[in-house]
């Protein structure tokens, strides 16, 4: 075995040659991507409601300008509303508007509402599929633990033509502070005299096990027989999930579709007209879908603390989302706005300034 | 009744043949799943697109590709060369010293932290002081991983070496630092390699520390400063996310990830055959 | 080269690899430092706070002790149910399996320690979730239910499901310790044994394995650890809810772990004292592994002092 030098000094350069290599490449890459012309990073989340339709918004306004990179995280209405607050979201997702004692603390923020969208009651029974009759009642009492089999005589008494197993009812709830949770609760609490837990983006939920995001009810609902759970109606249709027709304000049965959602939503549009915030739920009409509702966009009047391109990319985006975005929204299964409601859009985002000056 | 030895031998065979069946059948059936669901989504689009948007199918997992591979260079680049050094020390200028034995608890109880607390370390050191979710902090948590994994291997390659080379060399004059560098460390660097290689193998998997720092984005890398895309934290958000599309995505990912670990082992466990073969 | 610039290198190089070895000590250092500074904030605000029952988020009250709970238990359950398999694989290995079986397994057990978490994750939650529920926790709650620890309703996602992941992910980590162990039984013990008449078996339980026993011992202390700092498997399989251990008792039900709780909020925290929370959380985590560790450490000394001797 020798001990030449010549085999040394080449490990060593090789060693050092390789190190060298990856700095370098470490650096190159680094600098390039500075070099390159710094795109608008806007960091947004919130609700979980409208994230497919959103996700759309990003990426396709993303082909439109690709110096504006937009991050939207699916993290919730109440964890959207936070981070606002906090100023680490520089816009927010949120099905429920702000209730009058967050606006006194966090004053100047704006409701967009940028669209709007069914809740439904999804389950996972063995052999029964989409259709199951419903009505506000039964749905509180399955939420409130009152009713605890699926065979239970209230729900058999709507549902002649179905034969339901002798299986546990599981709950699924949302774990997390939900604009979802606060459209259905709110529902129920319109819709049903037996309905004892309030609304809101929690309740004090007495039975049943926590999801996080509309995904991840859906997700629990595939994994459990027997489960029940409320939520979006793309997430529902898109995996498959078997859901219910829930009895509107006019005695019909009514299946959530494109089309009843939609009709909720035209039907309610002009109560936005007078108070941007108003509870949409339960609306009367000819096979209106009763749990729908309008979801918002909250950002602050006044952008002049973030840089002036990003205030800028933020106000364009969310002009875009309301009139050319809207293009995308019915292969999503999500209504287009009412025009009546776009015009309230526009007005207040027409309230965004910089520095003094409207953006838009 | 008595049972007679010889039969009570036969039970107790069949009992540890189905214990052990027990211990492998996960093997199997994992891969068998992941073979199964990940193969359908294999195509070029899906190793070199962009995410599609939640909700629309298409795209790929290409940013997540890139990112698990910047990540893991530039943390190699931390814990390689940590690695190594700190296992010379341990292996040729550590004995019987106070320092030595207090670096060599201190390397092994760093091994034993869990990846979620080391990632947990990076985020309240570096996202928390900033603000800012960045790769870097993942790149210093998966460093910091690697680092007792091939310190432990460079020491126990180089303890091998016998110290009969060693005196040789002090009977030419040869300066220490060469005789452990040339001498011993070439010797042992079929382990530090082998090591090193196991530890990139390791921390292609670890996805706690990703969830957040390096945290996730659906656009190539910008920077190690910026949020990435990972196949771990893919993996994940996928599986999780209650969308068809992507959770048959997540498994495509999961198929990619396995297939490079395995890769790296299999890798390692044929070059250290060669070695014995050679020698 | 002159003694004076040989003097210099090698006092360079003794700096270098010190220097570094102690940058890796201040790493070490720095993350109980950093961990304590972050949840100061909790800690200040109600030191027994997260001893408490409750998390809320909404509320501000954020009560670990069921997170911690169901790290000490999805753990325990594990090591539980992975002794019994690790030891039959081990004996099975070293005293019955012939070469060509002892190849193949010793090649699976390598494998199977290399397999990331999330891949575990993703396959429980997908593949193993809905097959452990309907065939193993309904009959069980069908039978033997009124016992409150395998009371339904079942879930899928449970603390059961959670353990019995991480049971598969620990075996790997007993086995190739164990072993190892068997395989370096004393030969002559063994031939005393043999030459008395023992079987197989008997000279595998009256000398192999009580001969391994510490070893065997640090082995599971081990594996202990690995299991509490688990994430990602448990994460995706155990449900993430504070049903267990307070609203019901059974093994069916949803809980939560430490690093279950902290790999699903903190990235959407906002709050300084729900961060602050969590990074507690993470901070007695870390205290309980080094705690377990240290202990199968201190057990493999006194083996290797005592063969030393011996």
């Amino acid at each position: 075995m020798s001990l030449s030098g010549s085999k040394g000094i080449s490990k060593i350069l090789g060693i050092g040659i390789v190190a060298v290599v990856l700095v370098a490449a470490g650096l190159i890459y680094y600098t390039q991507s500075m070099g390159a012309e710094q795109p608008a990073t806007i960091t947004a989340g919130g609700a979980s409601f409208p994230y497919p339709l959103i996700s759309k918004w990003v990426s396709e306004y993303n082909k439109l300008h690709p110096a504006v990179q937009i991050t939207y995280q699916s993290v919730g209405s109440g964890a959207g509303q936070n981070g606002l607050f906090a100023k680490t979201f520089d816009f927010a997702g949120s099905d429920a508007p702000l209730k009058d004692s967050q606006m006194e603390q966090n004053p100047g923020i704006l409701h967009i509402p940028e669209t709007g969208g069914g809740i439904v009651v999804a389950y996972n029974i063995p052999n029964i599929g989409s259709g199951m009759n419903l009505t506000a009642d039964v749905i509180a009492k399955i939420f409130q633990g009152n009713i605890t089999k699926w065979n239970a005589p209230e729900i058999a008494a709507i549902n002649p033509a179905l034969t339901l197993p002798d299986l546990n009812i599981v709950v699924i709830r949302r774990s997390d502070s939900s604009g979802t949770t606060n459209g259905f609760t709110s529902y129920l609490k319109n819709a049903s005299s037996v309905w004892i837990l309030g609304s809101g983006t929690t309740v004090n939920w007495p039975v049943g096990i926590g999801a996080s995001g509309n995904n991840g009810v859906a997700s629990t609902l595939q994994q459990t027989p027997g489960g029940v759970g409320y939520l979006e109606f793309f997430y529902a249709k898109n995996n498959s999930i078997p859901f219910a027709k829930v009895m509107n304000r006019n005695g019909q049965f009514v299946e959530p579709t494109l089309t009843s959602i939609s009709g909720a939503l035209g039907a309610a549009a002009p109560l936005l007209s007078s108070d941007v915030r108003a509870s949409v739920v339960n609306m009367p009409g000819d096979g209106v879908y009763p749990i729908s509702v309008f979801t918002y966009i909250l950002v602050y009047k006044d952008l002049s603390y973030m840089p002036e391109a990003k205030a800028k990319a933020v106000a364009n985006f969310l002009w875009w989302i309301i009139h050319d975005g809207q293009s995308y929204s019915e292969s999503l299964l999500y209504p287009r706005l009412p025009s009546s409601v776009v015009t309230v859009a526009e007005a207040n985002l027409k309230q965004l300034t910089y520095n003094g000056r409207p953006l838009l | 009744m008595i049972v007679s030895r010889r039969t009570k031998e036969k039970l107790i065979i069949a009992a540890l043949v189905a214990l052990t069946g027990a211990a492998v059948a996960p093997l199997f059936w994992i891969i068998g799943s992941i073979v199964w669901n990940g193969i359908s989504v294999m195509s070029l689009e899906f190793l070199t697109s962009l995410p599609a948007p939640f909700g629309s199918s298409g795209g790929g997992i290409g940013n997540a590709i890139l990112g698990t591979l910047i990540i893991n260079l530039f943390a190699s680049g931390l814990g390689i060369p940590l690695g190594i050094l700190t296992g010379i020390y341990l292996a040729e200028y550590a004995h019987d010293s106070r320092m030595g034995s207090t670096v060599r608890t201190i390397v092994e109880s760093l091994s034993g932290v869990p990846s979620l607390v080391i990632g947990l370390f990076a985020f309240t050191l570096i996202v928390l002081s900033f603000r800012h979710y960045t790769g870097v902090a993942a790149t210093l948590a998966l460093g910091i991983m690697m680092i007792p994994l091939v310190a432990k291997a460079t020491e126990e390659s180089m303890r091998v070496v016998s110290d009969d080379l060693r005196e040789a060399g002090m009977a030419l004059g040869i300066p220490k630092y060469n005789i452990t560098t040339r001498i011993v460390l070439s010797m042992a660097k079929g382990g530090v390699i082998s090591g090193s290689l196991l530890a990139f193998a390791r921390i292609s998997g670890e996805t706690a520390p990703l969830l957040f720092t390096a945290l996730f984005s659906f656009y190539w890398p910008t920077g190690i400063d910026q949020p990435m895309a990972t196949l771990q934290v893919l993996i994940y958000n996928y599986a999780i996310s209650g969308f068809a599309d992507w959770v048959a995505k997540a498994w495509g990912a999961s198929l990619l990830l396995v297939l490079l670990v395995i890769t790296i082992n299999v890798a390692v466990r044929y070059l250290g055959r060669k070695k014995y073969e050679g020698a | 080269m002159n003694k004076k610039s040989i003097f210099f290198k090698d006092s360079a190089f003794k700096y270098l690899v010190g220097g570094s070895s102690l940058i890796v000590v201040a790493f070490f250092v720095m993350i109980f430092v950093m961990l304590a500074v972050r949840s100061y904030p909790s800690i200040a605000n109600d030191p027994l706070m997260i001893f408490g029952s409750t998390w809320d988020v909404n509320s501000g009250i954020y009560g670990g002790i069921p997170a911690i709970l169901g790290t000490l238990a999805s753990s325990a359950i594990a090591v539980a149910l992975a002794v019994p398999i690790s030891l039959g694989m081990s004996v099975f290995f070293t005293e019955y399996a012939p070469r060509r079986v002892r190849a193949a397994l010793s090649i699976v057990i390598d494998m199977l320690a290399t397999i990331p978490s999330v891949i575990f994750g993703i396959w429980g939650l997908w593949i193993v979730a809905p097959l452990v529920k309907t065939y193993v926790q309904d009959p069980i709650v069908g039978s033997i239910g009124f016992i409150p620890l395998f009371s339904g309703p079942a879930y899928g996602l449970s603390l059961f499901l959670a353990s019995l992941v991480l049971t598969f992910m620990i075996v790997p980590i007993i086995s190739s310790l164990t072993i190892s162990l068997l395989s370096t039984t004393p030969v002559e013990l063994r031939e005393a044994m043999i030459s008395l008449g023992a079987t197989r078996w008997e000279v595998v339980r009256h000398v192999a394995l009580p001969f391994s026993k510490l070893g065997i011992f640090a082995s599971i202390i081990l594996a202990l650890g690995r299991a509490l700092g688990e994430t990602m498997a448990v994460t995706m399989v155990i449900g993430n809810s504070f049903v267990w251990p307070f609203s019901s008792i059974s093994l069916f039900s949803p809980a939560s772990t430490i690093t279950s709780k902290i790999a699903s909020e903190l990235y959407e925290a906002v709050d300084v004292l729900h961060v602050s929370s969590l990074v507690e959380l993470g901070l007695i985590l870390l205290v309980i592994t080094l705690l377990v560790n240290s202990s199968a450490r201190l057990v493999i000394t006194r083996i290797s002092r005592r063969n030393a001797s011996g």
